[in-house]
């Protein structure tokens, strides 16, 4: 294993401690539990917005604290999920007298621990909402499995109640507008190298030369097939058919079409996987009105790319256009 | 051993935290194999931590030791095994309380509590590959054998929990992270059932000192 590591031990504390040196004027760090907040926050009268998750993710979902988006996040320990008493002290700090929206992706420890932290914030008197993001079409939605896994859509969610929440909206308002941006919202992804976990050291699964992991998780769960490298427009043409063939779309439909990168795979790249995916979309009718390119939920370093295609509605485009000044995202302001 | 005293509770929880230290890697490489390879280092964090607060737990009834480790653990573990073997001594601490000793009955009746718990926080049945396939084959097995004693109510529940581990094998998981893998989750032991294993053996071993 080589990372830029001191200790495993210390790595998510220090890298708390470089989010707050690098962007002091958008967030503060808490330790002890550890949490991220806006640093102008709590934010009188408006519904806060708190998520979290395992390390490994950035910039999700400290690098979404600030204006226009978060106002709390709490990062678990690498690919493990924070602990209720973490989303507790950070939902209390950051809630400015309109309630708490938890964004929860759908993993059975995260699931559990926003479970328990959503009792404590009730506990106090406070109001509180959770959203589970549930968006990869790369498993099966059944009774038998714990369910489709949160992931690529979890980031335009954060941006979309974000904006509508800074626009004031209520506590209600915001999580059934969450709701419909996860029921709009589906995504797939693709590994090329599998990633390290710095506690363990050695590679999450074994991927041989010249093969790949077709659907697979941010954490390095297997997926659909695992199959021989193909072409770009291949793989993107692979992602896209299953995301597109999962809802009911109409010709004409405006979408927001996000290529991500799973951490090791350069920009370059996924503008090839861009270029593809828009013409898809474009081939069976759909107006890519918006878009997002770039490493935003990642998986350490592994290679790969996933593709999330939102339907959008007016209020959706709208807050997403709204303003946002976050470490990761920024524009209009 | 005829009965469990706060003393023994605090030594079972110090053996705990030997025991994930040294099978942490044992766990992981578990974990790699069908979910997200944390479930070792997971465990060894939060026993460890439970370990720290022992000695400020001398002389205490065992409900306050069993509420600080579940407080401790659902603070320290995270993933999903945090609430549910913090819902574990939460509820067993329930039964616990005001306690300085339990007699096998009570652990029984703690054991209940507590397996109950991670039932209803974690909504998972036996044959699921999770640790319920350890834990309520156990607890069946604990029930049955307790009327010779605590220590040969242990015996059974662990060679039942050893059992109902090694039985979910074959099994094809349908909860938590293993369950995306569908049948690829087959062929590989559950690592929470193993962990709960570890847990009541531990107890075995702790209570025939």
């Amino acid at each position: 294993m080589k990372k830029l590591i001191n200790s495993p031990e210390n790595l998510v504390v220090e890298a708390l401690h470089g989010m707050e040196a690098a962007h002091g004027d958008l967030v503060k760090a808490h330790f002890e539990p550890n949490y991220l907040v806006r640093a102008d926050g709590p934010v009188k009268n408006k519904v806060a917005l708190l998520s979290g998750g395992g390390s490994g993710h950035e910039p999700m979902h400290g690098g979404f604290v600030g204006k226009g988006m978060l106002d709390a996040a709490c990062p678990g320990a690498v690919f493990t999920s924070p602990t209720p008493d973490q989303m507790y002290e950070a939902g209390k700090a950051a809630n400015g007298g309109k309630g708490v929206l938890l964004l929860v992706k759908n993993y059975t420890g995260d699931v559990m621990n926003f479970e328990l932290a959503s009792d404590l914030l009730k506990a106090d008197g406070i109001d509180v909402e959770s959203v589970i993001i549930d968006d990869d079409v790369a498993v099966k939605d059944s009774t038998w499995t714990a369910g489709r896994r949160g992931v690529g859509t979890t980031v335009l969610a954060e941006k979309i109640c974000g904006g509508a929440a800074e626009a004031g909206l209520s506590l209600k308002e915001v999580a059934n507008l969450c709701r419909k941006v996860n029921a709009q919202g589906r995504s797939m992804g693709l590994a090329l190298t599998s990633c390290t976990v710095p506690h363990v050291g050695k590679p999450t699964f074994e991927l041989p030369e010249g093969e790949i992991e077709m659907g697979v998780g941010i954490h390095g769960e297997p997926g659909r097939t695992r199959m021989k490298l193909k072409s770009a427009d291949e793989l993107t043409a692979m992602l896209m058919e299953p995301i597109i063939s999962d809802i009911p779309y109409k010709s004409g439909d405006e979408v927001l079409l996000f290529v991500n990168g799973l951490g090791g795979t350069p920009l370059l790249e996924l503008y090839v996987i861009y270029r593809k995916a828009a013409e898809i979309a474009k081939a069976h009718g759909l107006k890519v009105v918006r878009n997002l390119v770039g490493s935003y939920i990642t998986s350490l370093e592994m290679a790969g790319t996933s593709i999330t295609m939102l339907k959008l509605d007016h209020d959706m485009k709208k807050y997403w256009d709204a303003p946002v000044k976050t470490p990761a995202l920024r524009w209009g302001l | 051993m005829t009965e469990l005293d706060s003393k023994s509770v605090i030594a079972w929880l110090r053996l705990l935290g030997e025991v994930y230290g040294q099978k942490k890697d044992y766990l992981t490489d578990l974990d790699a194999a069908i979910g997200d390879a944390d479930h070792g280092a997971n465990m060894a964090r939060g026993f460890a931590a439970v370990a720290t607060k022992l000695d400020a737990l001398e002389g205490k009834d065992i409900g306050t030791i069993f509420k600080t480790a579940a407080m401790t653990l659902l603070s320290t573990v995270g993933g999903a095994s945090g609430p549910l073997y913090g819902s574990f001594f939460l509820q067993a601490a329930s039964v616990a309380n005001n306690k300085n000793a339990l007699t096998a009955a009570e652990v029984g009746a703690a054991l209940d509590a507590g397996i109950k718990a991670v039932v209803s926080r974690g909504k998972a049945q036996a044959g699921d590959k999770t640790m319920l396939d350890a834990l309520l084959p156990a607890l069946a097995a604990y029930q049955e054998a307790v009327v010779g004693g605590l220590v040969p109510g242990l015996q059974k529940a662990v060679e039942a929990a050893k059992a109902g581990s090694a039985a979910t094998k074959p099994l094809i998981a349908k909860k938590g992270r293993a369950s995306y893998l569908g049948e690829r989750s087959a062929g590989h032991l559950d690592p929470g059932a193993e962990s709960s294993t570890f847990l009541l053996d531990a107890l075995l071993t702790t209570a025939s000192q």
